[in-house]
């Protein structure tokens, strides 16, 4: 297919292309594509259309679900940006200033965890955000107005990695419900 | 120069489309209904009695009668082994998956993929069985409507796994019905509560059936129905409730093992007390057993509700969960919304309005609204809506999909309630030289070791150009559709060479088992089997011929000369092969004509994308900045 899935998934939600995103703007341009395209809109259609119109709505989802999450947002400017290959950033490598703060917290999720200590797991949780917070202003400023690629780069393997500790959490907190 | 259209005589004109029969079908663990939409209203149909619950059960009887409903009800007394009752708990499973099978009366066979029951009638698989279900309901639909039916929205537990998912669509396909879509319990059931009351904000459905649990968040927005998490149990509902009841009237009245007819009264006496409770503060148990022996226990409220809190206290993990997975609390719900007979127990909604700080939503039917809400769906679905009182439904995939990986671990493809469609390519190489096949193990569940989660499918690549090793490049699509089913393909991206996947479910059957069970239920039905595939090979190209008609009366400028008339032979072709008798020569012509206008299709696809760009350019989107 031509047009539309060679637009950048900014221009296909008619966004301009930076990390700050109006999240209503995109959401509203999400409902508004879907409506169109979406396998449900089609379903009495025959199947050359159906098979078109589960191509464009996978598509656009795939675009929404790239925007909306602010890692996924980061690494995908770092894409557009020239070269700078998302799959190779890795959560587990980081720059060395890094490293020690990164220990400290893997130690603290995992002696939480093992104590099956519920509310410490929330507490970490919520520290966890107040950090990526953080992160994500400078991202915001790395990526837009000072445009320092290399920089972004590296914030974004520390976002990569408070992340993964964020699915940590989340996975140790759901064990100990069940 | 710009083509005129010039309508020929004969030439397809684009009538408005007609009103086409469809229904929603509820396909319960304990009673299922069908519904369907009439002068705009949702409405249950019902039997001749005037009942709209149909109970799942089905009795096989040795006479190689089938009944099925209320017609097969005393059956499961008298003939407990070939009455089957909760098959919708064996849908996609095998006899480890099933909870307290012990104290279940039928003979199961443990096979590859799913268990099957041995009934006087043979071997039969849970898939068969709830197309005997389904095929009760869809002559109930076609005795109401004075004409043929082909066209269904089934519903699903939300947390259904593929294999689940697959077992409902194929029970549908035997029961000679298109489904049109799978569609989420607790998403139908919003539908309808969202429609009716005109609800915008988020939402919690808590969907508690008879043997499935389900809990979903939803975002209603301006006609949108945006699912944001769900979670569930689908070994979890009513029947755990009984089972519970049922081990406690069994150590009270000291009876050891039961025969299977005592067992059945005792699990039709401890419902009926169950149901009984939540209406009244006492139901004390009394039955006569087969032996003549009276069983008299007292029970109240408070017993019932201190054996069975265990249960009630396990729906709220999946609660919690779908919450953190949301990245929302409790407070942040505006409503609750009841769905499901069990939902009914005043101990459950207790425990729900604890949590939630509220009083959950009882305002409608909990046996019904599921089905309702799967045929206001359906209706849409065939077209019987103008485009601009449409809504849209956006719903997710329950449960993770994943890749086996070195060492037995499950390394995900697919998160968890990510919106469907959704595909996701990994790349795999080769680790030997000249290596011309892989395999892959794809599974679904959240848990690290694949051995805990669900088998879903092997599959092999072969054909892989043989190269030095690590050089073959080979892409795997994974592709969900928005019945949350998975497809898989493959291409070795240096050569573009398509390479061919041999895939063994682990679960559900393949298309030629499904052949097969068809053939053999329409020669046991002694239908006419010609006569019933040129009917449908003459439905389908009248579908195709109008929806052509269709597209060429508001996209005809997308094709220029040659290409019209190219389609336009074909056209002619499709119509003089409809006017025969050979439903193979239709079934060519079909597949030419929509080879022909795969392209045509995309091109409006795109058109229609630039048309809603269009409406939202982003001067117009900043104003929508809060």
């Amino acid at each position: 297919m031509t047009v539309d899935l060679s637009l950048n998934y900014f221009a296909l939600f008619g966004l301009p292309c930076q990390f700050n995103i109006d999240e209503t703007a995109l959401d509203c341009a999400w409902h508004a594509l879907q409506a169109e395209v979406h396998p449900d809109r089609h379903a009495h259609q025959p199947d050359d259309v159906r098979r078109a119109a589960m191509q464009q709505a996978t598509r656009v989802n795939e675009a929404y679900a790239t925007l909306k999450k602010p890692l996924a947002r980061a690494q995908y400017l770092l894409e557009l940006a020239g070269g700078i290959d998302a799959q190779r950033l890795n959560a587990n490598t980081v720059a060395s200033e890094y490293l020690f703060e990164q220990l400290e917290w893997r130690e603290a999720v995992e002696e939480t965890r093992r104590a099956n200590d519920a509310d410490g797991l929330e507490q970490l949780a919520l520290r966890l955000q107040i950090q990526t917070d953080a992160i994500l202003t400078q991202l915001a400023e790395q990526l837009g107005p000072r445009r320092d690629f290399n920089a972004a780069a590296d914030t974004t393997q520390r976002l990569m990695f408070l992340d993964k500790l964020r699915r940590q959490i989340d996975d140790a907190l759901a064990a100990i419900d069940t | 120069m710009a083509l005129l259209q010039i309508a020929e005589p004969d030439a397809p004109t684009a009538a408005p489309p007609k009103h086409r029969l469809a229904v929603g079908i509820d396909l319960g663990t304990t009673h299922s209904l069908v519904a369907t939409v009439k002068n705009g209203i949702a409405v249950c149909l019902t039997d001749e009695q005037g009942r709209a619950l149909m109970p799942s059960v089905v009795h096989y009887r040795s006479d190689n009668g089938i009944d099925v409903g209320f017609d097969a009800q005393n059956a499961r007394v008298t003939d407990p082994r070939n009455t089957i009752v909760s098959v919708k708990r064996f849908m996609g499973r095998g006899t480890k998956d099933v909870p307290h099978i012990e104290a279940m009366p039928y003979v199961f066979e443990e096979t590859p993929g799913m268990l099957r029951l041995r009934t006087v009638q043979g071997s039969k698989s849970p898939v068969e069985i709830s197309a005997d279900l389904l095929r009760a309901l869809h002559t109930r639909a076609e005795a109401h409507f004075g004409s043929e039916l082909t066209d269904a929205v089934i519903t699903v537990p939300a947390y259904f796994d593929d294999a689940q998912r697959q077992a409902t669509r194929d029970a549908a396909r035997l029961a000679g019905l298109n489904v049109l879509r799978l569609l989420n319990e607790p998403t139908a059931a919003a539908v309808a509560y969202g429609l009716d009351n005109a609800a915008e904000g988020v939402y919690a459905v808590f969907d508690l059936g008879g043997g499935t649990f389900d809990l979903s968040i939803l975002k209603l927005t301006h006609g949108v129905f945006e699912v944001l998490a769900t979670n569930g149990d689908t070994a979890l509902g009513g029947d755990d409730f009984d089972h519970r009841l049922y081990c406690w009237a069994l150590d009270n009245a000291h009876i050891s093992p039961p025969s299977d007819e005592d067992a059945r009264r005792l699990q039709m006496a401890v419902r009926a007390a169950k149901e009984l409770l939540t209406l009244s503060e006492e139901a004390p148990l009394r039955l006569r057993l087969a032996s003549g022996e009276e069983i008299d226990l007292p029970l109240n409220r408070a017993d019932f509700f201190d054996m069975t809190r265990p249960l009630v206290q396990k729906t709220l993990a999946p609660v919690k969960r779908t919450l953190r997975d949301a990245g929302l609390a409790p407070a942040d719900i505006k409503g609750v919304v009841m769905v499901g007979g069990a939902s009914r127990m005043p101990h459950v909604q207790r425990a729900v309005a604890e949590f939630f700080g509220q009083e959950p939503l009882t305002n409608l039917d909990p046996d019904k609204v599921v089905a309702l809400g799967a045929a206001i769906q359906a209706n849409v679905l065939a077209g019987n809506r103008q485009t601009d009182e449409q809504w849209l439904l956006l719903d997710v995939i329950p449960l993770s999909l994943g890749l086996e990986t070195m060492g037995g671990l499950s390394e995900k493809i697919i998160p968890r309630n990510t919106t469907l469609p959704v595909a996701r390519a990994q790349e795999f190489t080769t680790f030997k030289d000249g290596q011309t096949a892989m395999s892959f193990h794809v599974v679904q569940g959240e848990r690290e070791l694949v051995s805990d989660c669900r088998s879903l499918a092997r599959f092999e690549l072969r054909g892989i150009p043989p190269m030095a090793a690590g050089a073959a490049r080979v892409r795997v699509t994974f592709q969900v559709d928005a019945d949350g089913l998975l497809s898989v393909s493959a291409r070795e991206a240096n050569t573009g060479k398509e390479t061919g996947i041999h895939v063994k479910p682990s679960y559900g059957l393949t298309d030629n088992e499904i052949a097969d069970m068809l053939r053999a239920g329409i020669e046991s039905a002694n239908a006419d089997l010609a006569a019933r595939a040129l009917r449908e090979q003459q439905v389908e190209a009248e579908r195709l011929l109008e929806a052509y008609a269709q597209a060429l009366a508001t996209d005809g400028d997308l094709l220029n000369g040659h290409e019209r008339a190219a389609i336009d032979a074909l056209v002619t072709r499709l119509r003089q092969a409809a006017a025969q008798q050979d439903p193979s020569a239709i079934a060519d012509s079909i597949a030419a004509l929509s080879r022909a206008t795969e392209d045509f299709a995309a091109r409006r696809m795109n058109r229609s994308v630039r048309a809603a760009l269009a409406g939202h350019n982003i001067d117009e989107l900043q104003h929508l900045q809060p």
